[in-house]
Protein backbone atom coordinates (compact mmCIF):
# COMPACT_ATOMS: atom_id res chain seq x y z
CA UNK A 1 0.00 0.00 0.00
CA UNK A 2 1.48 3.25 -0.63
CA UNK A 3 0.31 7.04 0.12
CA UNK A 4 -2.67 8.38 -1.81
CA UNK A 5 -3.13 12.23 -2.02
CA UNK A 6 -6.08 14.48 -3.02
CA UNK A 7 -4.55 16.59 -6.17
CA UNK A 8 -7.23 18.53 -7.19
CA UNK A 9 -11.14 19.43 -6.32
CA UNK A 10 -14.43 20.84 -7.99
CA UNK A 11 -18.08 20.92 -7.14
CA UNK A 12 -20.94 22.35 -9.17
CA UNK A 13 -23.25 24.54 -6.75
CA UNK A 14 -25.65 22.66 -4.85
CA UNK A 15 -29.48 23.62 -5.15
CA UNK A 16 -32.79 23.19 -7.22
CA UNK A 17 -30.72 23.17 -10.85
CA UNK A 18 -33.76 22.65 -13.28
CA UNK A 19 -31.49 24.10 -16.04
CA UNK A 20 -29.08 21.36 -15.96
CA UNK A 21 -29.17 17.79 -16.71
CA UNK A 22 -27.61 14.40 -14.33
CA UNK A 23 -24.54 14.29 -17.40
CA UNK A 24 -23.81 18.08 -17.12
CA UNK A 25 -23.63 18.65 -13.47
CA UNK A 26 -21.40 15.18 -13.11
CA UNK A 27 -19.13 16.84 -15.83
CA UNK A 28 -18.70 20.40 -14.28
CA UNK A 29 -17.51 18.60 -11.34
CA UNK A 30 -15.10 15.87 -12.74
CA UNK A 31 -13.85 18.96 -14.95
CA UNK A 32 -13.19 21.30 -12.68
CA UNK A 33 -11.23 18.84 -10.47
CA UNK A 34 -8.75 17.91 -13.33
CA UNK A 35 -8.49 21.73 -13.69
CA UNK A 36 -7.71 22.40 -10.36
CA UNK A 37 -5.14 19.39 -10.26
CA UNK A 38 -3.49 20.16 -13.23
CA UNK A 39 -3.76 16.75 -14.82
CA UNK A 40 -4.98 16.14 -18.52
CA UNK A 41 -7.22 13.61 -19.54
CA UNK A 42 -4.01 11.55 -21.14
CA UNK A 43 -2.93 11.13 -17.47
CA UNK A 44 -6.23 9.30 -16.40
CA UNK A 45 -6.09 5.91 -15.44
CA UNK A 46 -10.13 5.41 -14.69
CA UNK A 47 -13.48 6.64 -12.72
CA UNK A 48 -15.06 6.38 -9.43
CA UNK A 49 -18.80 7.41 -9.35
CA UNK A 50 -20.55 7.11 -6.46
CA UNK A 51 -24.62 7.65 -6.72
CA UNK A 52 -27.66 6.38 -4.89
CA UNK A 53 -30.69 6.48 -7.50
CA UNK A 54 -30.09 7.35 -10.66
CA UNK A 55 -32.24 4.31 -11.75
CA UNK A 56 -35.36 5.95 -9.75
CA UNK A 57 -34.39 9.88 -10.16
CA UNK A 58 -33.94 9.88 -14.33
CA UNK A 59 -34.29 6.62 -15.51
CA UNK A 60 -30.89 6.07 -15.98
CA UNK A 61 -28.72 3.50 -15.03
CA UNK A 62 -25.06 2.47 -15.95
CA UNK A 63 -24.21 6.15 -15.37
CA UNK A 64 -20.22 5.76 -14.79
CA UNK A 65 -19.16 5.29 -18.30
CA UNK A 66 -22.10 7.97 -19.38
CA UNK A 67 -20.26 10.61 -17.61
CA UNK A 68 -16.81 9.16 -18.95
CA UNK A 69 -18.54 9.46 -22.45
CA UNK A 70 -19.85 12.73 -22.45
CA UNK A 71 -17.15 14.18 -20.43
CA UNK A 72 -15.09 13.30 -23.97
CA UNK A 73 -12.99 10.15 -22.75
CA UNK A 74 -15.42 7.50 -24.08
CA UNK A 75 -12.33 7.02 -26.84
CA UNK A 76 -10.00 6.26 -24.24
CA UNK A 77 -12.12 3.02 -23.35
CA UNK A 78 -11.20 3.37 -19.46
CA UNK A 79 -12.54 1.84 -15.98
CA UNK A 80 -15.48 3.68 -15.10
CA UNK A 81 -17.04 2.26 -11.94
CA UNK A 82 -20.49 3.37 -10.41
CA UNK A 83 -20.64 2.36 -6.78
CA UNK A 84 -23.68 2.57 -4.27
CA UNK A 85 -24.36 2.65 -0.71
CA UNK A 86 -27.31 5.32 -0.39
CA UNK A 87 -26.23 8.39 0.89
CA UNK A 88 -23.12 7.48 1.48
CA UNK A 89 -22.38 6.40 -2.06
CA UNK A 90 -19.92 9.63 -2.46
CA UNK A 91 -17.86 8.31 0.23
CA UNK A 92 -17.82 4.63 -0.62
CA UNK A 93 -16.36 5.92 -3.86
CA UNK A 94 -13.79 7.70 -2.45
CA UNK A 95 -12.95 4.26 -0.32
CA UNK A 96 -12.92 2.57 -3.88
CA UNK A 97 -10.87 5.03 -5.71
CA UNK A 98 -8.19 5.45 -2.34
CA UNK A 99 -8.15 1.43 -2.60
CA UNK A 100 -6.70 1.81 -6.74
CA UNK A 101 -4.10 4.21 -6.09
CA UNK A 102 -2.81 2.41 -2.88
CA UNK A 103 -2.81 -0.48 -4.34
CA UNK A 104 -0.87 0.69 -7.18
CA UNK A 105 -3.26 -0.61 -9.71
CA UNK A 106 -4.04 2.94 -10.91
CA UNK A 107 -2.08 6.18 -10.41
CA UNK A 108 -4.32 8.99 -11.42
CA UNK A 109 -8.30 8.89 -11.25
CA UNK A 110 -11.25 10.60 -10.42
CA UNK A 111 -13.68 10.32 -8.01
CA UNK A 112 -16.83 11.57 -8.40
CA UNK A 113 -20.44 12.10 -7.05
CA UNK A 114 -23.57 13.38 -8.07
CA UNK A 115 -27.22 13.12 -7.61
CA UNK A 116 -30.90 14.76 -9.45
CA UNK A 117 -33.13 14.84 -6.94
CA UNK A 118 -35.34 17.45 -8.69
CA UNK A 119 -36.17 15.58 -11.69
CA UNK A 120 -39.05 14.19 -9.61
CA UNK A 121 -41.40 15.80 -6.87
CA UNK A 122 -40.18 16.39 -3.49
CA UNK A 123 -42.51 13.50 -2.39
CA UNK A 124 -41.33 10.94 -4.89
CA UNK A 125 -37.36 12.04 -3.96
CA UNK A 126 -38.40 11.23 -0.42
CA UNK A 127 -39.82 7.93 -1.22
CA UNK A 128 -36.77 6.87 -3.20
CA UNK A 129 -33.91 8.38 -0.44
CA UNK A 130 -36.19 6.07 1.93
CA UNK A 131 -35.67 2.85 0.20
CA UNK A 132 -31.84 3.24 1.88
CA UNK A 133 -33.88 2.21 4.95
CA UNK A 134 -35.20 -1.25 5.12
CA UNK A 135 -37.75 -0.77 2.78
CA UNK A 136 -39.39 -4.60 3.83
CA UNK A 137 -39.41 -4.04 7.57
CA UNK A 138 -39.53 -0.26 8.03
CA UNK A 139 -40.78 1.75 4.86
CA UNK A 140 -43.52 -0.54 4.33
CA UNK A 141 -45.01 -0.20 7.95
CA UNK A 142 -45.28 3.50 7.62
CA UNK A 143 -41.79 4.78 8.19
CA UNK A 144 -39.51 7.82 6.27
CA UNK A 145 -35.97 8.41 6.89
CA UNK A 146 -37.22 11.42 9.21
CA UNK A 147 -39.90 9.20 11.25
CA UNK A 148 -36.75 6.98 11.97
CA UNK A 149 -34.60 9.74 13.07
CA UNK A 150 -37.15 10.94 14.83
CA UNK A 151 -37.80 7.70 16.97
CA UNK A 152 -33.52 7.89 17.50
CA UNK A 153 -34.20 11.70 18.74
CA UNK A 154 -37.02 10.69 20.55
CA UNK A 155 -34.98 7.70 22.41
CA UNK A 156 -32.02 10.22 22.92
CA UNK A 157 -34.06 12.80 24.73
CA UNK A 158 -35.45 10.07 27.24
CA UNK A 159 -31.94 8.56 27.51
CA UNK A 160 -29.69 11.33 27.96
CA UNK A 161 -32.10 14.57 29.24
CA UNK A 162 -31.22 15.51 25.02
CA UNK A 163 -33.57 18.56 24.84
CA UNK A 164 -35.03 19.53 21.57
CA UNK A 165 -33.59 22.87 21.68
CA UNK A 166 -29.77 21.42 21.47
CA UNK A 167 -30.69 19.90 18.17
CA UNK A 168 -32.37 22.53 17.21
CA UNK A 169 -29.26 24.29 17.02
CA UNK A 170 -27.55 22.57 14.64
CA UNK A 171 -29.63 24.05 12.16
CA UNK A 172 -29.10 26.98 13.24
CA UNK A 173 -25.60 26.40 13.50
CA UNK A 174 -25.18 25.05 9.50
CA UNK A 175 -26.64 27.85 8.28
CA UNK A 176 -24.32 30.41 10.09
CA UNK A 177 -22.17 28.15 8.31
CA UNK A 178 -23.61 27.75 5.06
CA UNK A 179 -24.10 31.60 4.72
CA UNK A 180 -20.39 31.53 3.69
CA UNK A 181 -20.50 29.26 0.97
CA UNK A 182 -21.39 30.61 -2.69
CA UNK A 183 -22.03 26.93 -3.69
CA UNK A 184 -24.62 26.28 -0.64
CA UNK A 185 -28.39 25.52 -1.36
CA UNK A 186 -29.59 27.02 1.50
CA UNK A 187 -27.64 30.34 2.12
CA UNK A 188 -30.20 32.29 4.70
CA UNK A 189 -29.19 32.29 8.54
CA UNK A 190 -32.04 31.02 10.78
CA UNK A 191 -33.41 31.42 13.88
CA UNK A 192 -34.00 28.66 16.74
CA UNK A 193 -37.13 29.99 17.03
CA UNK A 194 -37.72 29.44 13.18
CA UNK A 195 -36.47 25.88 13.51
CA UNK A 196 -39.07 25.22 17.09
CA UNK A 197 -41.42 26.77 14.94
CA UNK A 198 -41.28 24.97 11.80
CA UNK A 199 -44.05 22.78 10.24
CA UNK A 200 -43.73 19.35 11.62
CA UNK A 201 -42.33 16.04 9.69
CA UNK A 202 -41.84 13.61 12.02
CA UNK A 203 -42.11 14.42 15.78
CA UNK A 204 -39.54 15.89 17.25
CA UNK A 205 -38.52 16.91 14.12
CA UNK A 206 -39.22 19.59 11.88
CA UNK A 207 -39.10 20.73 8.48
CA UNK A 208 -35.87 22.88 9.31
CA UNK A 209 -34.66 20.12 11.25
CA UNK A 210 -34.42 17.80 8.18
CA UNK A 211 -31.71 18.43 5.11
CA UNK A 212 -33.16 19.44 1.75
CA UNK A 213 -33.34 17.18 -1.51
CA UNK A 214 -30.89 18.71 -3.59
CA UNK A 215 -29.00 18.67 -7.42
CA UNK A 216 -25.14 18.54 -7.59
CA UNK A 217 -21.99 16.65 -8.02
CA UNK A 218 -18.37 16.81 -6.63
CA UNK A 219 -14.85 15.18 -7.67
CA UNK A 220 -11.92 15.14 -6.68
CA UNK A 221 -8.55 13.76 -8.60
CA UNK A 222 -6.25 11.03 -6.29
CA UNK A 223 -2.50 9.72 -7.40
CA UNK A 224 -0.39 8.36 -5.55
CA UNK A 225 1.47 11.14 -2.68
CA UNK A 226 5.10 10.41 -3.78
CA UNK A 227 4.12 12.39 -7.00
CA UNK A 228 1.86 14.77 -5.77
CA UNK A 229 3.86 17.68 -6.01
CA UNK A 230 4.28 17.38 -9.94
CA UNK A 231 0.30 18.41 -9.82
CA UNK A 232 -0.06 20.55 -6.81
CA UNK A 233 2.00 22.48 -4.42
CA UNK A 234 -0.41 21.75 -1.34
CA UNK A 235 -1.09 17.98 -1.78
CA UNK A 236 -3.61 16.39 1.26
CA UNK A 237 -2.72 12.58 2.19
CA UNK A 238 -5.75 10.44 3.01
CA UNK A 239 -4.42 9.35 6.34
CA UNK A 240 -7.36 6.76 6.68
CA UNK A 241 -10.50 5.49 4.39
CA UNK A 242 -12.44 3.28 6.63
CA UNK A 243 -15.85 2.04 5.92
CA UNK A 244 -17.93 -0.41 8.39
CA UNK A 245 -21.51 -1.44 8.05
CA UNK A 246 -24.71 -2.52 10.58
CA UNK A 247 -28.05 -3.96 10.55
CA UNK A 248 -30.30 -1.78 8.07
CA UNK A 249 -33.22 -1.57 9.87
CA UNK A 250 -33.16 0.64 13.06
CA UNK A 251 -35.29 -1.79 15.22
CA UNK A 252 -32.12 -4.28 14.79
CA UNK A 253 -29.12 -2.39 16.19
CA UNK A 254 -27.98 -3.11 19.33
CA UNK A 255 -28.75 0.25 20.88
CA UNK A 256 -30.88 2.73 18.71
CA UNK A 257 -28.48 6.44 19.94
CA UNK A 258 -25.83 5.04 19.29
CA UNK A 259 -24.70 4.59 15.37
CA UNK A 260 -22.07 1.75 15.87
CA UNK A 261 -20.73 2.16 12.16
CA UNK A 262 -20.11 5.37 12.98
CA UNK A 263 -18.20 4.46 16.22
CA UNK A 264 -16.05 1.08 14.05
CA UNK A 265 -15.46 3.26 10.96
CA UNK A 266 -14.29 6.30 13.03
CA UNK A 267 -12.10 4.08 15.87
CA UNK A 268 -10.37 2.32 13.04
CA UNK A 269 -9.61 5.34 11.48
CA UNK A 270 -7.52 6.87 14.24
CA UNK A 271 -6.00 3.79 14.99
CA UNK A 272 -4.75 3.51 11.54
CA UNK A 273 -3.52 6.95 11.67
CA UNK A 274 -2.24 6.97 15.40
CA UNK A 275 -4.33 10.26 15.79
CA UNK A 276 -7.06 10.82 18.34
CA UNK A 277 -10.37 12.89 17.85
CA UNK A 278 -8.70 15.53 19.73
CA UNK A 279 -6.18 16.18 16.61
CA UNK A 280 -9.35 16.88 14.19
CA UNK A 281 -9.53 20.69 13.70
CA UNK A 282 -12.16 20.68 11.33
CA UNK A 283 -14.88 17.95 10.59
CA UNK A 284 -17.89 17.40 8.30
CA UNK A 285 -20.48 15.29 9.77
CA UNK A 286 -23.70 13.67 8.75
CA UNK A 287 -26.71 16.07 9.32
CA UNK A 288 -28.75 15.35 7.77
CA UNK A 289 -31.80 15.33 10.09
CA UNK A 290 -30.14 17.27 13.74
CA UNK A 291 -30.42 14.69 16.14
CA UNK A 292 -27.80 13.06 13.39
CA UNK A 293 -25.45 15.72 14.01
CA UNK A 294 -25.06 15.03 17.89
CA UNK A 295 -25.68 11.12 17.19
CA UNK A 296 -22.59 11.51 14.97
CA UNK A 297 -20.09 13.55 17.21
CA UNK A 298 -20.66 10.99 20.21
CA UNK A 299 -19.91 8.56 18.21
CA UNK A 300 -16.88 10.02 16.04
CA UNK A 301 -15.41 10.39 19.87
CA UNK A 302 -15.45 14.07 19.55
CA UNK A 303 -17.99 14.35 23.17
CA UNK A 304 -18.77 11.48 25.25
CA UNK A 305 -22.50 9.50 24.64
CA UNK A 306 -25.01 11.36 26.28
CA UNK A 307 -23.51 14.80 25.86
CA UNK A 308 -24.05 15.60 22.46
CA UNK A 309 -26.81 18.12 22.95
CA UNK A 310 -25.21 20.68 25.79
CA UNK A 311 -21.56 20.48 23.73
CA UNK A 312 -23.09 21.10 20.71
CA UNK A 313 -25.20 24.15 22.54
CA UNK A 314 -22.36 25.53 23.90
CA UNK A 315 -20.82 26.70 20.91
CA UNK A 316 -17.72 24.03 21.06
CA UNK A 317 -18.26 23.28 17.07
CA UNK A 318 -18.65 26.90 15.91
CA UNK A 319 -15.96 29.12 14.79
CA UNK A 320 -13.34 29.81 17.87
CA UNK A 321 -14.75 27.01 19.77
CA UNK A 322 -12.84 24.60 21.21
CA UNK A 323 -13.31 22.07 18.22
CA UNK A 324 -13.27 20.73 16.53
CA UNK A 325 -14.89 23.40 13.87
CA UNK A 326 -17.70 21.42 12.04
CA UNK A 327 -19.57 21.59 8.97
CA UNK A 328 -18.06 25.04 7.93
CA UNK A 329 -19.85 24.31 4.45
CA UNK A 330 -23.26 23.90 5.88
CA UNK A 331 -23.21 20.60 6.26
CA UNK A 332 -26.29 18.88 4.52
CA UNK A 333 -28.41 21.16 6.27
CA UNK A 334 -27.23 24.28 4.48
CA UNK A 335 -25.19 23.50 1.15
CA UNK A 336 -27.54 20.82 0.41
CA UNK A 337 -28.17 17.10 0.00
CA UNK A 338 -27.43 15.49 -3.52
CA UNK A 339 -26.98 12.13 -1.81
CA UNK A 340 -24.25 10.61 -4.07
CA UNK A 341 -22.41 13.73 -4.22
CA UNK A 342 -22.47 14.38 -0.34
CA UNK A 343 -19.30 12.37 0.52
CA UNK A 344 -17.21 14.27 -1.79
CA UNK A 345 -18.56 17.62 -1.16
CA UNK A 346 -17.76 17.08 1.92
CA UNK A 347 -14.01 16.48 1.00
CA UNK A 348 -13.66 18.91 -1.31
CA UNK A 349 -14.55 21.26 1.75
CA UNK A 350 -11.93 19.76 3.81
CA UNK A 351 -9.43 20.29 1.36
CA UNK A 352 -10.01 23.89 0.78
CA UNK A 353 -9.48 24.19 5.05
CA UNK A 354 -6.84 22.30 4.81
CA UNK A 355 -5.21 23.84 2.05
CA UNK A 356 -6.26 27.21 3.61
CA UNK A 357 -8.49 28.38 0.81
CA UNK A 358 -11.73 28.50 2.57
CA UNK A 359 -11.90 32.47 3.14
CA UNK A 360 -14.65 33.61 5.44
CA UNK A 361 -15.03 29.90 6.56
CA UNK A 362 -11.40 29.41 6.99
CA UNK A 363 -10.52 27.66 10.30
CA UNK A 364 -7.01 28.86 11.11
CA UNK A 365 -4.30 26.81 11.29
CA UNK A 366 -6.40 23.57 9.91
CA UNK A 367 -4.22 20.56 9.86
CA UNK A 368 -6.67 16.96 10.37
CA UNK A 369 -9.52 17.12 8.67
CA UNK A 370 -12.03 14.15 9.21
CA UNK A 371 -15.09 13.57 6.74
CA UNK A 372 -18.47 11.29 7.82
CA UNK A 373 -20.82 10.43 5.46
CA UNK A 374 -23.72 7.90 6.53
CA UNK A 375 -25.70 5.94 4.42
CA UNK A 376 -29.89 5.00 5.12
CA UNK A 377 -30.10 5.16 8.82
CA UNK A 378 -26.24 3.88 9.57
CA UNK A 379 -26.12 0.62 7.89
CA UNK A 380 -23.46 2.42 6.41
CA UNK A 381 -20.73 4.58 7.43
CA UNK A 382 -17.80 5.75 5.88
CA UNK A 383 -14.97 7.89 7.80
CA UNK A 384 -12.19 9.77 5.93
CA UNK A 385 -8.82 11.77 7.73
CA UNK A 386 -7.18 13.95 5.35
CA UNK A 387 -4.49 15.57 6.13
CA UNK A 388 -2.30 18.57 4.96
CA UNK A 389 1.07 18.19 3.74
CA UNK A 390 3.59 20.42 4.96
CA UNK B 1 -44.05 -3.72 -4.07
CA UNK B 2 -44.88 -6.12 -6.81
CA UNK B 3 -47.96 -9.28 -5.53
CA UNK B 4 -45.50 -11.58 -5.49
CA UNK B 5 -42.90 -9.92 -3.20
CA UNK B 6 -45.28 -8.93 -0.79
CA UNK B 7 -47.42 -12.73 -0.71
CA UNK B 8 -44.36 -14.50 -0.27
CA UNK B 9 -43.84 -12.72 3.46
CA UNK B 10 -47.34 -13.08 4.38
CA UNK B 11 -46.32 -15.98 7.44
CA UNK B 12 -44.29 -12.81 9.11
CA UNK B 13 -46.48 -9.92 8.24
CA UNK B 14 -49.68 -11.40 8.76
CA UNK B 15 -48.76 -13.77 11.89
CA UNK B 16 -45.48 -12.71 13.60
CA UNK B 17 -43.76 -15.99 12.41
CA UNK B 18 -40.29 -15.02 13.17
CA UNK B 19 -37.14 -17.79 13.91
CA UNK B 20 -34.80 -19.02 17.12
CA UNK B 21 -32.06 -20.11 17.00
CA UNK B 22 -31.52 -23.53 18.52
CA UNK B 23 -28.41 -23.21 19.36
CA UNK B 24 -28.61 -19.89 21.53
CA UNK B 25 -32.55 -19.48 21.55
CA UNK B 26 -32.43 -16.09 20.64
CA UNK B 27 -35.54 -15.22 18.96
CA UNK B 28 -35.78 -13.24 15.28
CA UNK B 29 -38.62 -11.23 13.66
CA UNK B 30 -38.61 -11.18 10.45
CA UNK B 31 -36.97 -15.10 10.45
CA UNK B 32 -33.62 -15.04 9.77
CA UNK B 33 -31.31 -17.98 8.29
CA UNK B 34 -28.49 -17.63 10.07
CA UNK B 35 -28.06 -16.64 13.73
CA UNK B 36 -25.91 -13.21 14.61
CA UNK B 37 -25.64 -14.10 17.85
CA UNK B 38 -23.91 -17.17 18.22
CA UNK B 39 -20.20 -17.02 18.44
CA UNK B 40 -20.11 -19.56 15.55
CA UNK B 41 -22.73 -18.59 13.40
CA UNK B 42 -22.51 -21.02 10.66
CA UNK B 43 -23.12 -23.56 13.20
CA UNK B 44 -26.87 -21.96 13.24
CA UNK B 45 -27.04 -22.51 9.45
CA UNK B 46 -30.25 -25.01 9.26
CA UNK B 47 -30.93 -24.77 12.69
CA UNK B 48 -32.73 -21.82 12.69
CA UNK B 49 -36.58 -23.31 13.75
CA UNK B 50 -39.93 -20.94 13.29
CA UNK B 51 -41.33 -19.16 16.50
CA UNK B 52 -43.86 -17.34 16.57
CA UNK B 53 -44.15 -13.79 18.71
CA UNK B 54 -46.69 -12.99 20.81
CA UNK B 55 -47.60 -9.55 19.26
CA UNK B 56 -47.27 -8.63 23.28
CA UNK B 57 -44.48 -5.33 23.42
CA UNK B 58 -43.99 -1.92 24.87
CA UNK B 59 -43.17 1.33 23.07
CA UNK B 60 -39.53 1.36 22.51
CA UNK B 61 -39.50 4.97 21.00
CA UNK B 62 -42.19 6.61 18.63
CA UNK B 63 -42.70 9.07 16.21
CA UNK B 64 -45.47 11.02 15.41
CA UNK B 65 -45.45 11.48 11.26
CA UNK B 66 -46.70 14.30 9.19
CA UNK B 67 -45.11 13.66 6.03
CA UNK B 68 -45.99 10.41 5.07
CA UNK B 69 -44.82 7.42 3.68
CA UNK B 70 -45.58 6.27 0.07
CA UNK B 71 -48.81 5.03 0.57
CA UNK B 72 -50.03 6.55 3.98
CA UNK B 73 -50.78 9.84 2.80
CA UNK B 74 -54.28 9.45 4.16
CA UNK B 75 -53.37 8.63 7.84
CA UNK B 76 -51.11 11.93 8.85
CA UNK B 77 -50.81 12.57 11.36
CA UNK B 78 -49.73 8.79 12.30
CA UNK B 79 -47.79 7.28 15.58
CA UNK B 80 -44.97 5.43 14.37
CA UNK B 81 -43.52 3.44 16.77
CA UNK B 82 -40.12 0.71 17.76
CA UNK B 83 -42.07 -1.87 19.67
CA UNK B 84 -40.05 -4.07 21.83
CA UNK B 85 -41.66 -7.53 22.05
CA UNK B 86 -41.48 -9.70 25.09
CA UNK B 87 -40.05 -12.24 23.46
CA UNK B 88 -37.04 -9.87 22.39
CA UNK B 89 -36.85 -8.48 18.67
CA UNK B 90 -38.05 -5.16 18.19
CA UNK B 91 -40.72 -4.53 15.49
CA UNK B 92 -41.30 -1.52 13.62
CA UNK B 93 -45.40 -0.30 13.56
CA UNK B 94 -47.63 2.43 13.55
CA UNK B 95 -49.96 2.60 16.69
CA UNK B 96 -53.31 2.75 16.24
CA UNK B 97 -56.53 3.37 18.02
CA UNK B 98 -54.31 6.14 20.60
CA UNK B 99 -54.88 9.91 20.79
CA UNK B 100 -51.53 11.26 19.63
CA UNK B 101 -50.99 12.91 22.92
CA UNK B 102 -51.71 9.71 24.28
CA UNK B 103 -48.39 8.24 23.53
CA UNK B 104 -45.47 7.51 25.21
CA UNK B 105 -42.46 5.40 26.05
CA UNK B 106 -42.98 2.44 27.95
CA UNK B 107 -46.73 1.91 27.11
CA UNK B 108 -47.77 -1.56 27.02
CA UNK B 109 -49.04 -2.53 23.36
CA UNK B 110 -50.34 -5.21 21.63
CA UNK B 111 -50.16 -6.41 17.61
CA UNK B 112 -53.28 -6.29 15.57
CA UNK B 113 -53.82 -7.51 12.03
CA UNK B 114 -54.71 -4.21 10.15
CA UNK B 115 -55.02 -2.98 6.33
CA UNK B 116 -51.72 -0.95 6.19
CA UNK B 117 -52.13 0.42 2.98
CA UNK B 118 -53.31 0.76 -0.77
CA UNK B 119 -50.60 0.57 -3.49
CA UNK B 120 -50.28 2.37 -6.99
CA UNK B 121 -53.24 2.94 -9.36
CA UNK B 122 -54.51 -0.70 -8.98
CA UNK B 123 -55.22 -0.37 -5.17
CA UNK B 124 -53.40 -3.53 -3.97
CA UNK B 125 -53.94 -3.35 -0.25
CA UNK B 126 -51.07 -4.64 1.70
CA UNK B 127 -52.45 -6.14 5.03
CA UNK B 128 -49.96 -6.54 8.06
CA UNK B 129 -49.63 -5.49 11.68
CA UNK B 130 -50.26 -2.69 13.44
CA UNK B 131 -50.05 -2.07 17.14
CA UNK B 132 -53.01 -0.63 19.66
CA UNK B 133 -52.54 -0.11 23.54
CA UNK B 134 -53.92 -3.43 25.58
CA UNK B 135 -57.47 -3.50 26.20
CA UNK B 136 -56.94 -4.39 30.37
CA UNK B 137 -54.69 -1.51 30.29
CA UNK B 138 -57.22 1.03 29.35
CA UNK B 139 -58.96 2.55 31.75
CA UNK B 140 -62.18 1.98 32.77
CA UNK B 141 -61.43 -1.61 32.10
CA UNK B 142 -63.85 -2.92 30.30
CA UNK B 143 -65.87 -6.16 31.28
CA UNK B 144 -63.92 -9.38 31.09
CA UNK B 145 -66.28 -11.07 28.73
CA UNK B 146 -65.47 -8.40 26.04
CA UNK B 147 -61.29 -8.47 27.08
CA UNK B 148 -61.47 -12.26 26.01
CA UNK B 149 -62.96 -11.08 22.83
CA UNK B 150 -60.87 -8.35 21.85
CA UNK B 151 -57.91 -10.76 22.83
CA UNK B 152 -59.23 -13.90 20.65
CA UNK B 153 -59.64 -11.19 17.47
CA UNK B 154 -55.88 -10.76 17.22
CA UNK B 155 -54.48 -13.02 15.28
CA UNK B 156 -51.69 -13.84 17.41
CA UNK B 157 -53.16 -14.56 21.00
CA UNK B 158 -50.96 -16.48 23.42
CA UNK B 159 -49.48 -18.94 20.66
CA UNK B 160 -45.13 -18.51 21.71
CA UNK B 161 -43.93 -21.17 20.95
CA UNK B 162 -43.13 -23.10 17.46
CA UNK B 163 -45.11 -22.18 14.78
CA UNK B 164 -46.84 -24.30 12.26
Amino acid sequence: MRDVAILGAGMTRFGELWDRSFREIGIEAGLGAMVDARVSSAQLDGIYFGNMAAGSLIEQEHIAPLILDYAGLGSRHLPAIRVEGGGASGALALHEGFLAVASGLYDIVVVGGAEKMTDVTDERGSDIASATADHEWEVVFGATLPSLWGMIARRHMHEFGTKREEFAQVSVHDHEMGSKNPNAHYRNRITLPQVLGAGPVAEPLGMLDCAPLSDGAAAVVLGPLEIARKYTDTPIRIAASQVATDSMAVQHRREITTVDATVESAQRAFRLARRAPSDVQVAEIHDAYSIAALVSLEDLGFVPKGKGGPEFASGRFAHGGAGPTVNTSGGLKSQGRPFGAVGIAQVVELVRQLRGEAKDRQVSGAQLGLAHDLGGTGATSVVHLLERVN
Amino acid sequence: MSIARFWRETPQRYNLGGSKCSDCSTVYFPPRSVCPNCSSHRRSIGRMVPFQLSGDGEVFSYTIVHEAAEGFDMQVPYVLALVKTVEGPMLTGQVVDIETGEIRIGLPVRAMFRKLREEGKAGVIHYGYKFAPREEDRAPGPPPGQRDAARAATPTAERGSTAA
